[in-house]
């Protein structure tokens, strides 16, 4: 430990120095790549006064077994204090499997809630204030029936489809680079995308229809700058899908948001996302032409990733997540949802819950995060970074769109899973060989076995619980009803009409997800796997 | 000449979290097996009819769900009924207290999350070893 250090590379590969002094900016226009808080390019933050007008919302990502049980934990959340939702889906929902799926088979309610029908969401969402408190659905493959599901379960809130608040995660092509919930091939899952885009423009403008996942991308192993590049090439695939249904890129351009991770060094993390603000408003203003200052502003959630807690000593998660949420803090993020210490093992106790959102409060009720706009604004050393980081973050997209043939073919044809893959190896022979430092692993590590955390339970008694209340609604719904607005689907996949208002109409007839999915699925096919390594 | 030990990857069920699978293929496979990988979304079906295709003697799995006593159980029943003893590998987020109920349905090793990727190779080497030099193991055929 008494050792001088005498080279640092981070691992976007960036070698830093000792000191860091004015000759390191020089030539950097800093006018021009700074501005102020709220006017382009956006470095320094997309509001002028920042938390000190309003904090960042805290977004813990819930929801588990059956609706009611996610319902209690919503409700729980919410009375700690917590101001948004982020909701999480079973497998099978995420997959457009209703419970009673061979497939689905140990893991009804096992990672989210389980939702076969709009009986579900009305359960989950039952008490609610929906009106007042955002909803962020974290469903991809699936995400266009589930947010048509979402807006019925608003209109019975009273809540019109113009006022509805809210983001669906809606990313598939990161879906295909990590997290690996796909189900469609990549072509009409894009339509799918555009259908939302499409829809929720014209109709429901207060939503937001995607957030674009850096994070995913570097849980799979990417470097923090292959994490932004690969989220923007992809984030310009959907404005271009936009742009592609007639719709003015002002028209929607602002309300796309982004979704990334936070682990790793703490000024690579800030650097990161200081550059990716400025890179956005860039990219949105001069390869797509937008002049309201609204479109060229990136909006992120940003909270600790999970792939930089360990299994090891666990206890030390609780002091990763609260620098992640110092990171998240410095960085400007809108949104912060923290991974919980026993993340690295299973879906957040209530206790763990709690700790996570408790942490954000410190940190902006106690800490002074709230005070002032962008504390680290202005140091020689991260300016240079962001300035680095940029450059590269640049760079790397440039190796996409010319070397790869752009996003949409890299995963298409397995490229990016593949180089991602490799740099994934690569991290891991680093903490295996000790030249990547982490506590409880490769330093300070305690041989013997590590306590067993408290995990959450699963009931498989569930799973039996969602067939029935399925059986009984799909018995109690009207056939003639549910069978026309199933055709309709079907009909609005084969010529290409906007899936967005048949499939709301499906919901409302109380059709399945399954049952959705299995039109789509005989339209569409589904996605072959590259399967390169 | 003796061909290199072949080892089936395979992501059962609907858990599309496979950084650990493409690590342990790509470690496997540098440590000079010959690695196939299934890609997501296998049923144990799948999985056994890709074991036999591929002749393989090791089926590693990767789950991270926590389904894992479930999608084990039931592969460990599938390779029987195919008349296939491969060694049947599980890596991923296991907690310890499932470790032996899993040695129990027959699984020869389990290398929770955290575990070295050389030991995964050594563990492979050791378990294939012994089971050649005992009569009563190894593969049918």
């Amino acid at each position: 430990m008494s050792k001088a250090v005498t080279e640092v590379v981070l691992e976007s590969g960036i070698s830093v120095e000792p000191v860091y002094g004015p000759e390191n900016l020089a030539g950097i226009d800093m006018e021009r790549e700074l501005g102020r808080p709220g006017d382009f390019p956006f470095t320094r933050g997309i509001h002028p006064l920042m938390y000190r007008a309003r904090p960042f919302t805290m977004r813990q990502y819930a929801g588990f077994g059956t609706p009611e049980e996610t319902n209690a934990r919503f409700a729980f959340l919410i009375a700690n204090g917590q101001d948004a939702l982020n909701v999480a889906f079973d497998l099978p929902t995420q997959m457009g499997l209703d419970s009673s799926d061979a497939m689905a088979e140990g893991e009804v309610g096992r990672v989210g809630m389980a939702v076969d029908t709009l009986a579900d969401m009305e359960i989950a969402f039952d008490g609610i204030p929906i009106d007042q408190i955002s909803v962020s659905l974290t469903v991809n493959a699936l995400a266009a029936p589930i947010m048509a599901m979402y807006f019925v379960v608003a209109e019975r809130h009273g809540v019109p489809l113009t006022e509805v608040r809210g983001t669906a995660q809606n990313d598939i092509l990161k879906e295909y680079i990590g997290r690996g919930a796909w189900v469609f091939p990549v072509e009409p899952s894009l339509r799918l995308i555009g259908d939302t885009i499409e829809y929720c423009t014209r109709q429901a403008p207060k939503y937001y229809p995607v957030s674009v996942c850096g994070y995913h991308i570097r849980e799979s192993g990417a470097n923090p700058v292959q994490e932004i590049a690969f989220a923007f090439c992809i984030a310009r695939e959907y404005l271009r899908l936009g742009l592609s249904r007639g719709l003015a890129i002002d028209a929607f351009a602002g309300q796309l948001s982004f979704n990334f991770d936070i682990h790793g060094n703490l000024f690579e993390q800030v650097a990161k996302f200081r550059a990716a603000r400025r890179l956005w408003a860039k990219t949105v203003r001069e390869e797509f032409g937008a002049e309201d200052p609204g479109s060229m502003k990136m909006k992120m959630i940003a909270g600790g990733g999970g792939g930089g807690l360990t299994i090891e000593q666990p206890e030390n998660n609780i002091v990763r997540g609260a620098y992640y949420a110092l990171i998240s803090a410095l960085s400007g993020a809108q949104t912060m949802a923290l991974c919980s210490y026993d993340e690295a093992y299973t879906i957040p106790t209530e206790k763990a819950a709690l700790l996570s959102l408790r942490t954000m409060q410190i940190l902006v009720e106690e800490m002074g995060l709230r005070d002032t706009v962008d504390p680290l604004g202005g140091s020689y050393y991260v300016e240079w970074l962001t300035h680095e980081m940029e450059k590269r973050i640049a760079a790397e997209i440039l190796r996409v769109d010319t070397g790869w043939g752009g996003i949409v073919r890299a995963v298409r044809d397995g490229t990016v899973q593949k180089e991602v893959a490799h740099q994934a190896w690569r991290y891991e022979q680093g903490l295996q060989d000790g030249t990547i430092p982490k506590v409880g692993v490769n330093r300070h590590r305690v041989e013997e076995q590590a306590p067993e955390v408290e995990l959450h339970p699963y009931k498989p008694e569930q799973a039996q619980a969602s067939v029935e209340r399925t059986r009984q609604v799909v018995a109690g719904r009207d056939p003639v009803a549910a069978e026309a607005a199933r055709r309709r689907v079907h009909q609005a996949a084969v010529d290409g009409a906007n899936l967005m208002p048949p499939l709301i109409e499906a919901t409302r007839a109380y059709v399945t997800l399954g049952e959705i999915t299995g039109v789509l699925k005989a339209v569409f096919g589904e996605f072959r796997e590259p399967g390169l390594f | 000449m003796d061909r290199p030990t072949r080892v089936l990857i395979a992501k059962p069920g609907l858990d599309g979290h496979d950084r650990g699978a493409r690590v342990v293929a790509l470690a496997l496979r540098q440590a000079g097996f010959e690695v196939i990988y299934t890609g997501l979304h296998q049923t144990v079906e799948q999985i056994v009819e890709a074991a036999l295709q591929e002749d393989v003697a090791v089926v590693g799995l990767s789950v991270l769900s926590g389904a894992h006593l479930t999608i084990a159980a039931r592969l460990m029943e599938q390779l029987r009924r195919a008349g296939l003893q491969p060694l049947v590998l599980l890596g991923g987020n296991i907690p310890r207290r499932d470790v032996q109920p899993l040695l129990d349905l027959g699984v020869g090793a389990v290398f929770p999350t955290g575990s070295r990727l050389e030991d995964i190779a050594a563990g492979i080497r050791q378990h294939l070893a012994v089971a050649s030099s005992s009569p009563a193991a190894g593969r049918p055929r």
